[in-house]
């Protein structure tokens, strides 16, 4: 089937105005008459949550964490991007815009991006009226910063805490509604299913983390904020509780899972140290405004860094894109580093390790500077590594960080399942195939903010409130289903745990479908999959009861899902063949190993049909077409 | 992602550690033995290792709070040693690595303990009341789509700073268990003081500062008598200097 992604037409600077015209409204008063289901409280969630319930409509609202304000969205660090040009350098809408979708590799829809940059300015705003602490100059003004894939500093930010500031300013608005009474909140809960009603969405069946209660809520339309799905190679950087869990289960009722392999690895983690590690720690990508990334040149370095000569050493960022430099975006930096260790010139404890050295802006700027730019960084740092940033180069290797894919949604947000929508993270629409950094924190909020507050509107204008009672036939069936399922995960018996099943999960991702892959590693991959999924179906040991707080329980259930969902993300990356943005395909290379794009056979969005476990998924697609900006081979030399 | 193989030494560690099976419910210690860990084990890490092998040998596992395990979300929670998230200066649990101890240390391992923080289960508190605070006015009115531009209001760098001092405050509740009074002040002193001096919140100052200060005492958190406990566990060194100015803006409020 071909998927029509409902852009707008006509020229592309006023295609959210006329959009935002056509669309039909809900009269005041009739709008508390509608309930609307956010589920998730990070950026996405709080703000659309806290938006909707300020404009009338009666909201329920759910996370799986004991607050909404600690949701993952609060541990980005470096920025958001906004498109205000305070420092004059040549920034507008249509630079912001044009940057994201070269950024991502011509894999996204143009009126989506556009409109993203079109409201990123009025996100900043928003925030700093909530008292959002933004970084301000010695004259008062906002101050802004230079990231990853752009070359004007847009990048607005609070010391190296972006996400938390502005999460805390959406939990802020959140909260003011709560204690208004429009947004009501359900904190430790975590949502089992979809429920539909002649194919739309209108309720969801969650599991009360702490009773382990099983209910539904109902509503006249379901909006999943619940971010991203990175979390399927087990160690990432992502929060232990981050899970495919909810876009899975919307999946496996019909919503179309969008581009699953365009995942994102962050250049600049902190390396693995064992085994037993439960996650990867990021360092912001705004330290590579003032390190400079480099490896030895000698593949029998033996000397500590410090005593490594200029001559002996290569700066590999400098040196390959010399515009770019250590700015060079995220996918091109973290293969660079993969390509040096593969080379072995990796440095550190198993040679998986780049370093990423202050020596020279201390030099330049001095270490005050330095210290007031990133100290909690160098903290954080030398609290796992025992290293002192200051003194010695750190060391960093990319790490899985973020999900450009997730469920398909149309122009208004709208999954291919009238009533489902789906922001931030969690769905795929504006970052294509590579994501540019601060750009997350700026997606996350204009959809809460400024998108679904319209465009829900539009769809809910058109049906009747209440469709769905808590006692019809559609509830009843979902909760019979979450409770057969969580008692099977209860019943197994066998030997091994949740955790187990994961690394092993992880460990499959990463090695088959991690930053390189080739139709023959991913062969491997689905072969594999199904098997271990057997194998946990098995052999899975969970501990404790249903009816109580069961982490194992939890984390059984999420595991099941990736076991599912891996697959399908490793299906389409076999079906992608070509290379684009973070899907490195190694069949499909530059003669200097840059990623080559095949636009007249891969231009498209692939949508994936769960078509039951077992069974291949079916692809739907949505063609891409580019009239404001042309393809172009993506250069940052 | 290929590991290390380095042969670290490895330490074996008594815990005892409190377990409880629900909020009505009598709680208990009980002792582990944490083995085969490495300086490079966070403490999450090490308790991770400790799970797997009560889960093995049929037990239930320790049941304890937790999730970014980077020292931002706040969820980790848990007094090591009679001090909330173990004493290293600003670390939460989850940052705390195991070189902080050596072979043979007995570790113990309790929960948050405040009367305004029902146990849940083991390690596992609900700190709801610290949403209800915020709920009570940790925000500004604004409407969405509301604003205005964002450099038509100029904040000096130092209020900025001051303001930004204050929001780094991540929730985590360290400053309540560590409080002989159980009290919140440190947690509403630094939202209170971070909207108070910005432009942006000043306007509701008076009423907001009431609100909280209200919604702090229905909670059942106690008051400050100037232990300073709260700052020296608090993971963000948020400085004890906003609980003086949350006593400056509710005087303010009653003068005015």
């Amino acid at each position: 089937m071909i998927l029509d992604g409902k852009s707008p037409t006509g020229p592309i600077e006023n295609t959210w105005d006329k959009h935002r015209f056509d669309m039909k409204l809900v009269n005041p008063s009739n709008k508390r008459k509608y309930k609307v289901l956010v589920v998730g409280t990070g950026l996405a969630g709080a703000s659309a949550a806290a938006s909707l319930g300020e404009l009338g409509y009666n909201v329920e609202t759910f996370c799986y964490q004991d607050s909404p304000r600690r949701a993952h969205s609060i541990a980005a660090q470096g920025g958001i991007n906004a498109a205000k040009n305070y420092p004059n350098d040549g920034d507008s809408i249509r630079r912001l815009f044009y940057d994201t979708v070269k950024g991502g590799d011509f894999r996204a829809r143009e009126a989506d991006v556009w409109r993203l940059a079109q409201v990123s300015n009025n996100i900043i705003d928003q925030c700093a009226a909530q008292g959002v602490p933004f970084a301000r100059d010695y004259g008062g003004y906002l101050d802004t910063r230079s990231f990853g894939g752009a070359q004007v500093s847009r990048t607005f930010y609070a010391r190296g805490l972006t996400g938390q500031q502005l999460l805390l300013g959406a939990y802020s608005a959140l909260s003011r509604q709560i204690k208004l009474g429009t947004v009501k909140l359900y904190p430790r809960t975590e949502m089992l299913d979809l429920i539909l009603v002649d194919g739309e969405a209108k309720g969801i069946t969650i599991r009360d983390l702490v009773t382990g209660k099983i209910r539904t809520h109902v509503g006249d339309a379901v909006v999943l904020c619940t971010g991203g799905y990175i979390n399927v190679y087990n160690l990432s950087t992502n929060a232990r509780g981050c899970s495919a869990t909810a876009i899975w289960k919307a999946c496996k009722k019909g919503a179309y899972m969008a581009n699953p392999c365009y995942t994102q690895i962050h250049p600049t983690c902190i390396p693995q140290a064992g085994e037993y590690q439960s996650k990867l720690t990021l360092m912001s990508e705004s330290l590579r405004n003032d390190g400079r990334i480099w490896v030895p040149k000698k593949h029998d370095e033996t000397r500590p860094a410090n005593e490594i000569p200029e001559e002996d050493r290569d700066y590999y960022l400098e040196r390959k894109y010399p515009s770019y430099g250590n700015l060079a975006p995220r996918d091109i930096s973290s293969r660079a580093a993969k390509e040096q260790c593969d080379d072995g010139r990796g440095v550190g404890p198993g040679g998986r390790g780049v370093f990423l050295d202050f020596r020279d802006s201390i030099k330049r700027l001095g270490e005050d500077v330095i210290r007031e730019r990133y100290s909690n960084l160098f903290e954080m740092y030398e609290r796992i590594t025992d290293e002192d940033g200051y003194k010695v180069p750190m060391r960093i290797y990319p790490a899985p960080h973020y999900a450009m894919g997730g469920l398909w949604v149309d122009y208004n947000c709208m999954s291919n399942l009238p009533g489902l929508f789906v922001l931030g993270e969690a769905n795929f629409s504006v970052h294509g195939a590579n994501r540019l950094g601060a750009s997350a924190l700026m997606q996350g909020l204009a959809d809460g903010y400024f998108v679904i507050p319209y465009t829900i509107g539009d769809y809910l204008a058109q049906t009747t409130p209440g469709m769905l009672k808590e006692d019809a036939a559609e509830c009843k069936a979902s909760m019979d289903e979450v409770e057969g399922s969580v008692e099977k995960l209860l019943s197994m018996g066998g030997k091994r745990t949740p955790a187990e099943f994961m690394r092993e999960l992880g460990t499959i991702m990463w090695e088959y479908a991690g930053m390189a892959r080739s139709a023959e590693s991913l062969g491997q991959a689905i072969e594999k999959i199904p098997v271990l999924r057997e194998e946990f179906w098995e052999d899975l040991k969970v501990a404790g009861a249903g009816s109580e707080l069961n982490q194992q329980l939890e984390n059984a259930g999420r595991v099941a899902d990736f076991l599912e969902f891996g697959e399908m993300l490793c299906r389409d990356a076999l079906n992608r063949d070509e290379s684009c943005g973070a899907h490195f395909r190694v069949e499909h290379q530059t003669g200097e190993g840059e990623a080559e794009r095949d636009d007249e056979n891969f231009s498209y969005s692939a949508a994936w049909e769960y078509k039951g476990n077992g069974n291949e998924p079916e692809l739907h697609k949505e063609p891409l077409t580019f009239e404001n900006i042309h393809y172009a081979v993506r250069s940052y030399k | 992602m290929s590991p290390s193989k380095n042969d670290h030494k490895t330490m074996t560690l008594k815990l005892i550690v409190w377990r409880q099976n629900g909020p009505n419910e009598p709680g208990r210690f009980e002792t582990y033995l944490a083995r085969e860990i490495t300086e490079h084990h966070s403490f999450l890490e090490m308790l991770d290792v400790v799970n797997e092998d009560l889960i093995k040998e049929g037990k239930e596992p320790i049941v304890y709070d937790h999730d970014c395990r980077e020292g931002i979300c706040g969820t980790c929670s848990q007094v090591i040693n009679g001090l909330p998230h173990g004493g290293q200066t600003r670390t939460t649990v989850c940052q705390l690595h195991m070189r902080k101890f050596k072979d043979g240390d007995t570790i113990y391992i309790e929960p948050w303990r405040a009367r305004a923080f029902p146990i849940l289960k083991d390690l596992v508190v609900d700190r709801g009341a610290l949403d209800k605070i915020i709920q009570a006015g940790g925000y500004t009115s604004v409407r969405t789509g509301a604003a205005v531009d964002g450099n038509s209001i100029l904040i000096s760098k130092e209020k900025a700073d001051y303001a930004m001092d204050a929001a780094e405050c991540i929730g985590c509740g360290a400053c309540v268990a560590a409080c002989p009074n159980g009290a919140a002040m440190l947690f509403t002193g630094a939202k209170v003081s971070q909207l108070a001096e910005l432009p942006q919140g000043k306007v509701e100052a008076m009423e907001r500062v009431n609100s909280m200060l209200g919604a702090m005492q229905e909670c059942g958190f106690g008051n400050c008598t100037n232990h300073y406990e709260c700052q020296a566990s608090c993971p963000k060194d948020i400085d004890v200097k906003f609980i003086s100015r949350l006593n400056r803006e509710y005087l303010k409020a009653l003068v005015f």
